[in-house]
């Protein structure tokens, strides 16, 4: 048998092994708990050597799972040992043993920086590791300079500094400021230089920490990390020990790739092309292969190089490349390969223009729903919630629901809130939804949480041609013989509100919908019984002519259960007893439920709230939330942070149970409607409020909102009237809804965007996409419809300024609920101007009248294509324009500082392409671009830019074309971009909700412009 | 941040080997090593080499009676991880030749060593076996 150098370790090892039961062990372990702890008392006997020993029994110990809450002083004690065997033990057992707050670090501090400055190089990594591995702020507070210092130094050997790298990101996640970005992001854009590969590996995973959180800084370190992924592509100067099959170190590889997918583009047209054939080359040569290392170290570097393709918004070609790849892979038989085929494909849906091939393998993917494999199941299921949309919403989710009668537990209630949550995003007609609802609580009542329920009960109550629908089929299951408790739950509550509805049908008479659902009372619980009470108090509202057996059937049950021990079911019996003998007063109180205010779906909620954050934003959710500007498809989610209360009021009784007197009850009930702030409560108790609250005793609402806008602003101290509004219907208000997003950052976002959100409000969603060609463009909106009822009244107006022709194609009157429309526009450019259309856009929400006037994105720069003019053709052209009006020059001042790198990218992204090294002064910049409009045809415009480094908010600007009017427009459009420069906001969703639109300066005439001016 | 925890368990899921990269207090670990290596192990050689468990996913490789469980974040490269096992094993290997489950057991130190030399606050350090063995060659020749 092996032997380690310990002995007594190796004995101890054994008799663990040697124990045949869990009790045997443990009592060996106490034993041997006993003995350390008795050595450790008295210390002095103990040598260097039996101390290291019984700290690796410790550690075993430890590993096994026992509890060991001695012993850590001496374990900390061995890094001030001198001898390195000592010294090792002390630094690996202290961080697999202690955590980072633990007190003993503390005293160590010196102890180990004295180690990391030293020069025993064997120390330095030993010390570096432990402080990489639990360091806390202390540490990065005391210790970040000098490992800067190892880091950095040409003194020092590449075994310290690959760990210096890993020790500083573990000091600067505890401590972010230890790293000063001016200073540190040139050393890192030094440290990328590195030629030996394990640096490389350690500093690789330092910059993706860097980047991770401002991207901004380390610009400089992007043609570095490409340059290192062609080094390694093409195996340059690559040690064998860093081949791995035959691959230059893969994980290098994979950790450069995921770096560069922190930057949000790659402008420098030069470094893309480079890294474009790196990727090509990855994608194209990458061939399955019979040793399966290899294949899986290939396919680690091809699914990272996909990845970065997607990010990088590579032409269509290359996407629908991966796109096939991906197709290719999630048809395989190997499993890891067709996982990650299905994950991998689920992340490209971010991208767009390539869902419709995805959904050509709809059925291939529908397959591995049924793999025996529960992680590729899992794939499949998010790659098909993923893909769903309107047009494949049927199919997928019906797909679910056949797939939910045979799928295991651990899945079921995953699968039931997504598929809930599809069929409200995508459902084609609302009745499709209901039945989808109801079909999954037959099947899978116990995943189906309340929130499922409560919701298509409030889509059943705000929409009035569904409620007959929904009260046959809630009838129909009740025939069924095993029903779910939930399922009597909502058609006891359909029934209730909406089976008169069904007066003439067979088997619908009050009497035959009551006696149908009291055969469920008996094996039901206490929370079902109390709906059924109200239920039956609504059936005998509903019964007119009154059934006088019926009645005294019904009133026998409020009369047991008044009773009852739970109170609420007391108080509804003896309540609904009363109130059931006033006769026609009944009618006004128990009335149908008011139509629930709208509402970010709780379902779609809870969705979100099960992500769960970790630490580092992941590359992948980063793109998700840039992605929020271009997505065009109908987004029902909330983008609005948490912290911020919701603009619905939740209506609520004050069920308060000293009424106990019926007359006395309604009276405090019509006097004490209160609301309930909806961010007090919880989720499901808020709904539960609005469900089951209001459900019990509903009072006449024209009798109850003029006293009660009192009551509650004495109460409270709060006279904001619309706090009122929620429950009462009440006369017209208009613009009284709120932006969400800041709309005149989407609108700045959309003039260098084709795509993206222009608009959106709680009720509705407006998204443009549009595409340019020469003078021509076509934008289309995207109307989106996010509630449960329809938009009526729905008109947009276009104010065209002078200079475009415009043609909106027909808008709808009313968008149905769920609904998205697609409205085309046609845009001609007929000549050069700076001024914007706008969007006069209005509709109706119920009693609210929204209208909103918006900018649109068909601005200068649409029309506008790059070019790229040779140092020959640029002279001649340049001094062919001699002076005004073709050629106007001005000294712009009060510019927004920019260094030259960052003003070359402002024009590229504005299509004027920046060409350097054109103009022989450093300083300077020189651009090109051509123009489109009608009157000028294709013009070629040519810019200047002289900044002066000294004072960089100061800058002289030479624009010339060959129309004078064009020269113009296009020098006040650049000089307005530079003197308010277009940042992209952080996170769209910390945008304040008040809209504070720079106004740009118009001499317009025209009437568009003038808005345009005061939006 | 990349691996949060190395795990080696052998067919009966015993702990061989246990290398965590974020702080979790014994009965965290306990409950997750008792869960993971349940799900794991009543896995077939052909179902796929990840298992998602709560907001981990555990990238997991099996020789003959041992098992590699290495618990990543959600979006680490996952054939990355399954080749870094593979790398652990060949290291071990070329240091104790044609490593067992009892090697681990009787030289915990040493495979303690050549993790701290691979894997640092969850990140890959060093991938060449040469760099990866040499100071615990050295340590041996000075014993």
């Amino acid at each position: 048998m092996a032997m380690s150098g310990m002995r007594g370790l190796s004995v101890f090892i054994s008799d663990i092994r040697n124990c045949q039961n869990k009790e045997q062990e443990r009592l060996r372990v106490d034993k041997e708990l006993g003995n350390i702890r008795n050595r450790f008392k008295n210390e002095k006997g103990l040598t260097p050597y039996e101390k290291k020993k019984y700290v690796w029994k410790m550690l075993y110990i430890y590993m096994l799972g026992y509890d060991v809450d001695f012993g850590h002083m001496e374990v900390v004690s061995l890094i001030s040992a001198p001898k390195y065997a000592e010294k090792q033990v002390g630094y690996i057992v202290t961080s697999c043993m202690l955590n980072e707050n633990h007190d003993f670090l503390r005293l160590i501090i010196n102890c180990v920086r004295n180690d990391i400055i030293g020069r025993n190089e064997t120390f330095q990594c030993l010390a570096l590791t432990m402080v990489g591995n639990i360091g806390g702020r202390e540490f990065a507070e005391s210790l970040a300079p000098d490992v800067q210092k190892l880091l950095i130094s040409s003194s020092c050997r590449p075994l310290v500094r690959k760990k210096a790298a890993l020790c500083l990101l573990r000091l600067y996640r505890k401590n972010p400021d230890v790293v000063n970005v001016d200073g540190w992001s040139d050393r890192m854009t030094q440290l990328l230089d590195e030629r030996d590969l394990g640096v490389l590996t350690a500093v690789m995973s330092l910059l993706v920490a860097l980047v991770s959180k401002n991207y901004d800084a380390y610009w400089g370190c992007l043609p570095k990390c490409v340059r290192i992924l062609e080094r390694l592509s093409r195996n340059q100067d690559i040690p064998q020990d860093y081949m791995y099959y035959g691959i230059p170190s893969p994980w290098l590889q994979v950790k450069t790739m995921r770096a560069l997918q922190y930057f949000p583009t790659i402008e420098d047209p030069n470094i893309r092309r480079s890294l474009f054939e790196v990727l090509q080359r990855i994608l194209m040569g990458t061939d399955i292969v019979k040793n399966v290392n290899k294949n899986n170290a290939s396919h680690a570097v091809l699914f990272e190089a996909l990845a970065l393709v997607m990010h990088l918004d590579a032409e269509k070609e290359m996407m629908s490349q991966c796109v096939a790849l991906l197709g290719k892979f999630i048809a395989v038989r190997e499993p890891n390969i067709r996982y990650l085929g299905l994950e991998n494909m689920t992340r490209m849906l971010m991208v767009i223009d390539v869902q419709d091939i995805i959904k050509k393998h709809q059925a291939q993917i529908i397959t591995s729903l049924k793999d025996p494999d529960i992680s590729i199941r899992r794939r499949a299921l998010d790659l098909l919630y993923g893909m769903c949309d309107v047009t494949n919403a049927k199919d997928i989710v019906e797909e679910l629901l056949q797939y939910l009668s045979t799928a295991d537990f651990a899945m079921c209630e995953e699968l039931a809130l997504k598929a809930a949550i599809l069929a409200e995003k995508f459902a084609p007609d609302l009745s499709w939804y209901v039945d989808v609802i109801l079909q999954l609580i037959d099947k899978a009542g116990d995943f189906v949480s309340d929130d499922i329920w409560y919701r298509v009960v409030q889509f059943v109550t705000n929409n009035d041609d569904l409620q007959p629908y929904a009260a046959v089929k809630a009838r129909e299951y009740l025939d069924k013989p095993a029903l779910h408790e939930t399922m009597v739950k909502v058609s006891a509550y359909i029934l209730g509100e909406y089976s008169h509805l069904l007066a003439r049908r067979p088997g619908c008479s009050p009497k035959e919908i009551f006696s149908v659902l009291h055969e469920k009372l008996p094996t039901v619980s206490i929370s079902t019984i109390a709906i059924l009470l109200s239920t039956y108090a609504k059936i005998l509202m509903h019964t007119q002519p009154p059934d006088p057996e019926l009645q005294d059937h019904i009133w026998a049950i409020f009369n047991k259960y008044e009773s009852c021990i739970d109170a609420e079911i007391q108080q509804r019996a003896v309540e609904y007893f009363t109130l059931s003998k006033k006769g026609v007063a009944l009618m006004d109180i128990l009335a149908e439920m008011p139509k629930f205010p709208e509402r970010q779906s709780a379902l779609i909620k809870k969705a979100e709230d099960t992500e769960i954050d970790t630490a580092e934003q992941s590359a992948i959710k980063l793109r998700a939330q840039q992605q929020q500007h271009t997505s065009n498809a109908l987004v029902v989610t909330d983008q609005r942070p948490a912290n911020r209360s919701l603009p619905v009021k939740v209506p609520s009784i004050n069920n308060n149970a000293e009424a106990n007197t019926a007359d006395r009850g309604l009276t405090e009930v019509n006097g004490t409607l209160s609301r309930v702030d909806p961010q007090s409560a919880t989720p499901s108790a808020d709904l539960l409020s609005d469900l089951l609250g209001p459900l019990a005793i509903e009072g006449p609402p024209s009798a109850a909102a003029p006293d009660d806008q009192n009551l509650i602003s004495g109460l409270e101290g709060v006279s904001n009237s619309s706090d009122a509004l929620a429950l009462a219907p009440l006369e017209e208000q208009s613009n009284s809804v709120q932006p969400i997003g800041n709309i005149a950052e989407r609108f700045r976002a959309l003039c260098l965007k084709d795509s993206g959100v222009l608009y959106e409000d709680p009720y509705i969603q407006i998204g443009v996409k549009a595409e340019w060609q020469a003078h021509h463009g076509r934008l289309v909106l995207f109307l989106g419809n996010k509630n449960t009822s329809p938009l009526v009244s729905v008109q947009a107006l276009i104010l065209p300024p002078s200079h475009l022709k415009m043609e909106l194609s027909l808008v709808p009157e009313t968008i149905p609920p769920r609904a998205q429309v697609q409205c085309p526009l046609e845009v001609v450019n007929l000549r050069p101007s700076r001024d914007v259309a706008v969007l006069d856009f209005s509709y109706k929400f119920g009693t609210i009248m929204v209208n909103v006037k918006l900018r649109l994105p068909a601005v200068l720069n649409k029309f506008l294509q790059p070019i790229s003019v040779a140092a020959e053709e640029f002279f001649p052209q340049w001094r062919s324009l001699s002076g005004p009006p073709l050629k106007l020059q001005e000294v712009v001042r009060g510019v927004k500082p920019l260094s030259l790198p960052e003003m070359a990218n402002l024009f590229n992204s504005f299509q004027l392409m920046v060409t350097p090294g054109l103009d022989p002064n450093p300083n300077n910049l020189v651009a090109s671009t051509t123009f489109y409009s009608e009157s000028t045809r294709a013009m070629l415009c040519l810019i200047r830019v002289e900044t002066d480094p000294s004072d960089r908010t100061q800058l002289r600007m030479t624009v010339a074309s060959g129309d004078p009017l064009l020269t113009f427009e296009l020098k006040e459009f650049i000089k307005e971009q530079l003197v308010s420069i277009p940042t992209p906001s952080p996170m769209p969703a910390l945008a304040p909700p008040q809209v504070q639109p720079t106004i740009p300066a118009t001499g317009a005439t025209d009437p568009g412009a003038i808005l345009a001016g005061l939006l | 941040m990349g691996i949060r925890f190395i795990l080696l368990v052998n067919k009966q899921g015993q702990t061989r080997l246990a290398q965590y990269y974020e702080y979790l207090t014994l009965e965290q670990r306990r409950a997750l090593e008792g869960e993971i290596v349940r799900k794991c192990l009543a896995r077939t050689e052909q179902q796929c080499s990840f298992v998602e468990h709560r907001n981990y996913k555990v990238v997991y490789r099996r020789y003959a009676s041992l098992f590699f469980l290495v618990g990543v974040d959600n979006d680490e490269n996952e054939l990355a991880i399954l080749e870094f096992i593979h790398l652990l094993v060949e290291t071990m290997d070329r240091h104790f030749g044609n490593v067992c489950e009892l090697d681990i057991m009787f030289h915990l130190e040493k495979a303690h060593f050549m993790l701290e030399e691979m894997v640092m606050n969850g990140c890959i350090v060093e991938t060449s076996k040469q760099n990866i063995l040499t100071p615990i060659q050295l340590m041996d020749k000075a014993s």
